[in-house]
């Protein structure tokens, strides 16, 4: 299982690192909500992954490891309103300067 | 400490100075500036000649205080014989000169500026002198770099000033490169920067692998410091500067810098083959290229620079000889010229003055005007020449003895003699000629003042000094040499040897003989001039300034091209790098590591997990290859955020799953509502070379993370959360570990991001406030057609889920300490299920039925959870210490209030202000007839 998880991460990670390369604002966003996916589940699996146990005090016998949780928990939070942000930044980006590309220009204008 | 404050009294003074420019400004006020500008040096003087006693006793004065010990930087002075002499030199020409400055400056605004600035630079360059660390001592090279450069600059509206201002900057400070990776290759070598350590480690030094390379660099320093060839070229382009500068740094003091760093390495780095070629043979290029070139200057200060650089080049060929004779004679040279060269400068500043011209072949004649002048003229001048009698003359008889002594190598041992008694030939013309040629030689030709204007007879006084001292040390040098100069010596050799004899001077034959074959010589030559000009006109002029500047100009270009080739302004490229530079050092170093599989058994695959899993990945393959398709990679992105949250179900995560379920609505309502402004596709445009390389860097990274967490979850876990889990109960009155953990372990991060929040949400506030609808790009809104707005099945249905929503909402929140819930949770769901109204209802509707705005939310929400915190402190805890109480509830039974709760309610009141604050900003773009204010 542990193999199973692991290539999620790279394929999370991977698509996410390719769209983020992309020249599109919106592409980016996507990619960077990949990222974030990838980023948040990889942090979790350090506490090691563990079925049936969550660290709630006396309600099962074994509990997983709480604290990448809680980091997850602010993290997901975080790259939402970051997600938000950037959002936003690419909206403006895209009405102030017409044109939805990460640079600010359509590198085909010359050329039309 | 005494000597520090030597240093750093002349700063007192330039602030001093600077003060009183202030109270009194104007140029009617420049005696007053002069006088209070005068006030540090004088000190400064004072208190050197208070020490001369202890340095005649052989004494070194060290004053040190530990400032950065584990990189070796103290700040530490030292006074002995030769810092002593250099700094006595500063300071006394430096109370010279401000006392000419007062005149020159007369009537002129900036003389303040000046004022200031002199000062400044006089803690330069008793830094330099004083430094008892490398380190330090660099600091201050660099600074008279600088202030020279503003001196140089002064009369910054002259186009001239400006060039040879950036000229000597860019060559000194080239060399204060060199010179800073000298020092710290010496500073490696020896173990120290202190000066006491490196004077004693001589043979450390010099068997060193790194001493030929330490040595060429230091010497890079002291040579374009020193205006040695071919790095002299800034001195004459320096005379930009206004005449007390060049008097001052371009001739007494900074071009000496390069001179006395030599004279000051020499006992630990001197007397080897490299040394005595290196600096010899600069020398002898310099001291000849630069009297050569004197005698063709039309320009009073370019004839002086360039014979300025001459003198420079034979002191340096002196120090290169490395005898403890030839030191004696560098040193008394040093100070000879100092005192023979600035009152000629301030005669060129005085006739500049009076008659608005420096070119020697309009000034002729001055003498039945300047009488006075003409007199005192008459001893420097005659000290550059080198008639009998003179300093000059001694110091030159000593080259020229010392030059015979000369043996090995073989090819210098007639060649240095017989080099030395041209370039005094030389000399001897260029100083005929400049005292000549300025107050003989006939009339004067077409001068712009005619008759000269007068200047102030207290011009002259400093000249008078500084001639009187130059005629003492020609008619007592013995006295001088023994009571100032040998102290010197003795600092630059380390040993004690015997006085320099003058009497043995005296009778020295070849020597007088070389002086009289270049004294006639000198004369012939300055007789000859008429048809030599001509000559020198024919030549092909070059500009040094000109191919400085093209040289400039082309290295500009060249790393503008660099840059531009790197740096092209595109984001995407530069995103690639950094994933490069991340990626590659990670390939090359783990590239054989075959450890990846660690002991820990694996466990049982779980068909679910491998089903969840594979959807996971495929509709992230999914998002990357419709990604041109905006609307359906936006409905695979959140199947992806569906199946994270099912993995965090899985893996015993309740928490995170609840979060990220909520999160990820309110994340895909506003990329839909982004989308609805944006194209729908994105245009193929990436090549195939684009591509490949980005699936490249994607594949590498996603392979590194693959392994890294394999190789981890392979592994067994040490985790440090028992602590929490043993706590959370006795200590934070909570069974939800992880709600614990957040509102209460770890409650200082959390305010951090909820603080994070507000402020991002803040951010899309005013980003979308003045974003113009009208303006949108092509394709929006309007296309997809808002035929029913707002359906009002919809609207039914969510009034009603309202109630039950906010309940659920708070039923997670009060649990949330217990119980999977909480803050961000329940926050989440109380934003989700108003958001539902805002998109049922409309904007205008649910903004009219707000009770609130969501900005007071977002600070009421981070107000409340701080003050929790700072409560702990009212009662002696650290701040965000939490305590709690068992109370029953009606209906709900035994229930424990913590303060963590009260905390959670900032959280809580947070996460609601910010989602929605982002959310009706962005919702109120999309409404065509906006509610007609702001909303947040």
């Amino acid at each position: 299982m542990e193999l199973v998880v692991a290539i999620t991460l790279g394929m999370l990670t991977s698509t996410g690192v390719y769209l983020i390369l992309r020249a599109r604002t919106f592409s980016v966003v996507l990619g960077l909500t990949l990222l974030s996916h990838g980023v948040n589940l990889f942090l979790f699996s350090m506490g090691r992954l563990t079925t049936a146990s969550p660290a709630v005090i006396g309600l099962v016998e074994n509990y997983t490891d709480p604290l990448p949780q809680a980091l997850v928990l602010t993290a997901i939070v975080i790259s939402f309103s970051m997600t938000a942000f950037v959002v936003v930044l690419a909206l403006k980006a895209a009405v102030e300067l017409r044109s939805d590309h990460v640079d600010g220009e359509d590198p085909n204008e010359d050329r039309q | 400490m005494d000597i520090g404050l030597l240093v750093f009294l002349p700063v007192l003074g330039a602030i001093a100075s600077l003060l009183s420019r202030l109270k009194q400004p104007g140029p009617d006020h420049v005696p007053t500036h002069a006088l209070v500008a005068l006030l540090a040096p004088a000190i400064c003087l004072l208190l050197l000649l208070s020490y001369l006693p202890r340095i005649q006793s052989g004494e070194a004065l060290v004053y040190s205080l530990s400032w950065v010990p584990q990189i070796g930087l103290d700040l530490s002075f030292r006074l002995d014989g030769l810092s002593w002499l250099f700094a006595t030199l500063i300071t006394g020409i430096g109370c010279l000169i401000i006392l000419y400055a007062r005149y020159y400056f007369a009537g002129k605004d900036t003389a303040g500026r000046f004022f200031i600035l002199i000062q400044l630079f006089m803690t330069a360059m008793l830094g330099i002198v004083l430094s008892e660390n490398l380190l330090f001592m660099l600091v201050f090279w660099e600074l008279t770099s600088l202030v020279s450069f503003l001196l140089i600059g002064f009369t910054w509206s002259s186009r001239n000033a400006r060039r040879g201002a950036r000229m000597s900057l860019v060559i000194t400070g080239g060399g204060g490169l060199a010179l800073l990776g000298g020092i710290l290759l010496l500073g490696q070598i020896v173990g120290s920067y202190q000066i006491s350590d490196i004077l004693t480690a001589t043979d450390t030094i010099v068997s060193d692998d790194r001493y030929p390379l330490t040595l060429t660099l230091i010497l890079l320093g002291a040579f374009t410091k020193s205006a040695q060839a071919p790095f002299h070229l800034w001195l004459p382009h320096a005379m930009a500067a206004p005449t007390p500068v060049s008097a001052y740094l371009h001739s007494a003091t900074m071009v000496k810098a390069g001179l006395f760093l030599m004279a000051r390495l020499h006992p630990a780095m001197g007397d080897t083959e490299l040394w005595f070629s290196l600096i010899t043979i600069t020398g002898m290029v310099t001291l000849m290229v630069g009297a050569f070139v004197a005698m063709f200057m039309h320009d009073i200060k370019g004839l002086l620079a360039y014979s300025t650089i001459s003198h420079l080049g034979l002191i340096t060929l002196l120090i290169g000889m490395g005898s403890e004779m030839a030191m004696a004679a560098a040193l008394f040279h040093l100070t000879t010229h100092a005192l023979f060269k600035a009152p000629l400068f301030m005669m060129a500043g005085i006739v500049d003055q009076a008659t608005g011209s420096r070119d020697m072949r309009n000034i002729n004649g001055l003498w039945r005007t300047m009488p006075a002048l003409m007199l005192i003229t008459a001893i420097p001048a005659a000290a550059m020449a080198g008639l009998p009698l003179m300093s000059g003359y001694l110091s030159k008889k000593m080259l020229f003895s010392e030059s015979l002594l000369v043996t090995a190598p073989h090819w210098a041992n007639s060649l240095i003699p017989t080099w030395v008694t041209i370039a005094g030939l030389f000399s001897v013309a260029y100083s005929v000629r400049i005292f000549h040629n300025v107050f003989f030689n006939g009339q004067p030709v077409d001068l712009p003042h005619w008759p000269p204007r007068r200047k102030p007879a207290g011009m002259l006084v400093p000249l008078f000094i500084l001639a009187l001292a130059s005629l003492a040390i020609g008619l007592a040098p013995q006295a001088i040499y023994n009571e100032l100069i040998h102290l010197a010596v003795m600092a630059t050799s380390m040993t004690h040897l015997p006085l320099y004899d003058f009497s043995d001077l005296a009778n020295a034959n070849v020597p007088a003989m070389m002086s009289t074959i270049a004294m006639i010589g000198g004369v012939v030559f300055y007789l000859a001039r008429g048809p030599l000009f001509a000559i020198h006109r024919q030549l092909p002029e070059v500009d040094a300034k000109n191919i400085f500047e093209q040289i400039m100009q082309q290295s500009i270009r060249f790393a503008q091209s660099l840059v531009y080739r790197l740096e092209n302004g595109s984001l995407q490229r530069y995103l690639a790098f950094i994933l490069i530079a991340a990626i590659a050092p990670a390939l090359g170093m783990l590239s054989g590591y075959s450890g990846w599989q660690g002991p820990s058994e694996l466990t049982a695959v779980n068909p679910m997990v491998v089903f969840g899993a594979v959807i996971l990945c495929l509709s992230a393959i999914g998002v990357a290859l419709f990604h041109h398709q905006r609307l359906p990679a936006l409905l695979l992105l959140s199947v992806t955020g569906l199946f994270v949250t099912l993995a965090f179900a899985q893996f015993s995560a309740p928490d995170l799953a609840l979060t990220q379920l909520s999160v990820e609505v309110m994340a895909v309502v506003i990329m839909m509502l982004a989308l609805s402004f944006l194209p729908q596709t994105s245009p193929r445009e990436s090549g195939f070379g684009r591509v490949f390389r980005d699936l490249s860097l994607a594949g590498l990274a996603g392979i590194g993370i693959a392994l890294f967490a394999y190789a981890v979850l392979t592994r067994p876990a040490e985790t440090i959360s028992g602590y929490f889990l043993a706590n959370s109960v006795p200590g934070g009155g909570g069974t939800n570990v992880v709600n614990v953990i957040l509102v209460d372990f770890r409650g200082f991060d959390t305010l951090g991001e909820i603080t994070v929040l507000g402020i991002a949400a803040v951010a899309v506030f005013a980003f979308t406030r003045d974003l113009h609808l009208k303006e949108r790009v092509a394709s929006a809104g309007s296309a997809q057609g808002f035929a029913e707005p707002h359906p009002v099945i919809l609207q039914m249905i969510s009034r009603m889920a309202l109630p039950i929503a906010l309940l659920v909402s708070a039923y997670i929140f009060l649990r949330g300490h217990n119980m999977p819930g909480g803050g961000f949770i329940s926050g989440l769901v109380t934003a989700v299920a108003l958001t539902l109204q805002y998109m049922a209802g409309g904007l205008v509707w649910a903004q009219e039925r707000m009770l609130t705005h969501f900005r007071p939310l977002i600070g009421a929400g981070l107000l409340i959870a701080t003050i929790t915190g700072l409560g702990s402190w009212f009662v002696g805890y650290p701040f965000l210490t939490s305590t709690f109480s068992h109370m029953d509830w009606p209906l709900i039974g035994e229930f424990e209030l913590a303060t963590a709760l009260l905390f959670d309610l900032g959280v809580y009141t947070t996460v609601v202000g910010a989602t929605l604050l982002i959310l009706a900003n962005l919702g109120k773009l999309m409404t065509v007839a906006g509610p007609g204010q702001e909303v947040g």
